[in-house]
């Protein structure tokens, strides 16, 4: 069942739009935002709100990026591998990350605190090599900068 | 607020506010003649507003740089429906980081833009779509628009003229596919972003089946100062045909990379020189994509050309959505070619089959090419294939897969050459690259 916040929140996106469904992309981050990812149940909940199924849920989350139909760590890094900052040494960057994590693209730690993702292009080439964390955009990295950065998410 | 320092040759029209003490703040904007564009808009008719947008020489600066004026006329205004107001800031193409600094700075400038669009074409409500990794952009345009309810500039009878107009924000979920107009129209709607069979265009059936103008967060920022200065004033800044001014997104092996507003038309190597300050470390210019990696690849003895669409055209290539990604000597263009096309086959939203297939096939050659797999048929298989998807997808996606895979490979086939054989990538111990 949703919980009153979250219901409160997608309810909150019906006047923006003509018809309900409109809002099923939103009210997936928000229920994501709370729960962490994305459940067969959290698709079951929405869908009820919602007036749709589950397996439409499904179709729409699994089309983007950055709706998880699996758990995810607490933090989830997004480290671009687009031309600009490849060509910055964003390799460089990813193969630090692995290393200092002991995980591999696409993998989680095993204290559940970090899953790094390769994402593509964020905007932000002329500081290049870039990485989101969370909702946190990481500009001009290095080892040393992102040893940094990784030490302010628990 | 992330801002590079302005360079002197640049032509402030669209980022004159940058750099302004709280530049995104609705008093900031009143007192450098914000919402002025859109006073005087009201007095015209939309005709007039669509003939001085058209006589701007304004196109669209998301990539495809289709006259807006045009664009705004195909829309039904006598249509019963609701008409919509779409900003499409799904900003993503690699090598393109413009439309956050416009939004992040500049905010009231484009609602400003919506609105002026609004009268044009009689809507009365906009959707902001901003993709989901721009998450906190949402927050101050969020910020902006309150404002602008809080001071009279949105909603009913706007400053007592009589117009009503409504802005909501929308965040994508991650899908490059979704800056294509009508997949993005797909997402706004809550569905998969896959592009829409056309016709119907936007202009007659967008949004919720309603009229609807899209444009890119660039283009409508432009408009303001286009109704406020005249549409002369900012085509005479440009070169003929393509009006006033651009933002250029400089990034790469570049030693002064940023985002800079030039006159269209502005030279290419004087941008790399002059403006962005030259190849880095030294080093001499190997290759330039001119506007987003879609674009086909530039050899350095291509780049003395103005950057205008009809000049890129004219040279195989475009000026796309303003991202000039600069590589030195040291850039190995076939892991160049790799790393675009994987892009491409992520990103592939899998709706039509050449663009499926032919992007997922594309990537495995080009891997297994630079991993040294590769036989020399490849070469010219990795064109065929490239070429087989032209012009044969529902969207541009696949053209923009397959133009700058076809450009690596006429371009720089001494480069695939070189890594026949199981020879190791030649430019893999250079300083600045990693393995994969």
């Amino acid at each position: 069942m949703l919980t009153p916040e979250e219901r409160t929140e997608i309810e909150a996106e019906f006047p923006h739009y003509p018809n309900r469904k409109a809002v099923c992309i939103d009210a997936m981050k928000i229920v994501q935002k709370h729960r962490g990812w994305l459940s067969d149940e959290a698709l079951d909940d929405i869908g009820e709100l919602l007036g749709m199924s589950s397996t439409d849920l499904d179709g729409v989350a699994t089309f983007y990026n950055l709706l998880f139909r699996r758990p995810v760590g607490r933090h989830v890094i997004y480290l671009c591998d687009s031309v600009s900052c490849w060509i910055m040494g964003g390799d460089q960057q990813r193969n630090h990350i692995c290393k200092r994590l002991g995980i591999a693209s696409g993998e989680t730690t095993a204290d559940g605190r970090f899953t790094l993702l390769p994402v593509v292009c964020l905007g932000a080439c002329d500081h290049a090599p870039v990485m989101m964390v969370d909702q946190d955009t990481h500009r001009d990295l290095t080892p040393e900068k992102i040893d940094q950065i990784l030490e302010q998410y628990d | 607020m992330l801002y590079n320092k302005p360079d002197p040759q640049e032509v402030k029209v669209l980022t004159r506010r940058f750099g302004l003490e709280n530049s995104a703040s609705i008093d900031t904007y009143l007192a450098t003649d914000g919402y002025q564009g859109f006073l005087k808009a009201r007095e015209m008719t939309p005709d007039d507003i669509i003939t001085e947008v058209k006589t701007s020489n304004l196109r669209g600066r998301g990539g495809a740089g289709f006259p807006t004026g045009m664009k705004w006329g195909f829309v039904p205004r006598t249509s019963p429906k609701p008409k919509y107001i779409v900003v499409n800031g799904d900003e993503s193409e690699p090598g393109t980081c413009k439309d956050r600094l416009l939004i992040e700075n500049d905010p009231h400038q484009l609602l400003e833009g919506m609105m002026i669009a609004g009268l044009a074409v009689d809507a009365h409500a906009g959707y902001v779509y901003i993709r989901g990794e721009y998450r906190y952009l949402i927050d101050i345009l969020d910020k902006a628009i309150a404002e602008a309810y809080s001071r009279g500039w949105l909603g009913k009878n706007i400053q007592g003229t009589g117009f009503d107009f409504d802005v909501y924000t929308q965040t994508g979920a991650g899908a490059y596919e979704c800056g294509e107009e009508s997949a993005l129209l797909e997402s706004l709607e809550g569905k998969r972003g896959v592009p829409r069979i056309r016709p119907p265009f936007p202009a007659v059936s967008g949004a919720f089946q309603c009229p609807t103008v899209l444009n890119n967060v660039e283009t409508y920022s432009a408009v303001p100062s286009i109704l406020r200065d005249g549409g002369a004033a900012f085509a005479s800044l440009g070169t003929p045909r393509n009006g006033g001014t651009r933002l250029f997104c400089l990034s790469g092996h570049i030693n002064r990379p940023g985002v800079y507003e030039l006159p269209m038309g502005f030279n290419l190597l004087r941008m790399i020189e002059e403006v962005g300050g030259g190849v880095w470390r030294g080093k001499k210019l190997k290759a330039v994509i001119p506007g987003g990696s879609s674009c086909p690849v530039l050899t350095a003895d291509e780049c003395d050309l103005a950057m205008d669409y009809d000049t890129l055209a004219k040279a195989k290539t475009m000026l796309g959505s303003g991202g000039v990604v600069v590589m030195d000597e040291d850039t190995c263009m076939v892991k160049a070619a790799m790393r675009i096309m994987r892009f491409y086959a992520h990103e592939s939203c899998g709706w039509c089959i050449p663009c499926r297939e032919g992007t997922a096939w594309l990537r495995k050659l080009l891997i297994r090419f630079h991993d040294g797999g590769g036989a020399r048929s490849d070469i010219d298989l990795i064109g065929d294939v490239a070429r087989n998807m032209l012009g044969r997808t529902f969207c541009p996606l696949g053209d923009a897969a397959a133009m700058p895979t076809i450009s690596f490979v006429e371009k720089f086939r001494g480069e695939f050459e070189a890594h026949l054989a199981g020879r190791p990538c030649p430019h893999e111990h250079a300083d600045h690259l990693a393995l994969v």
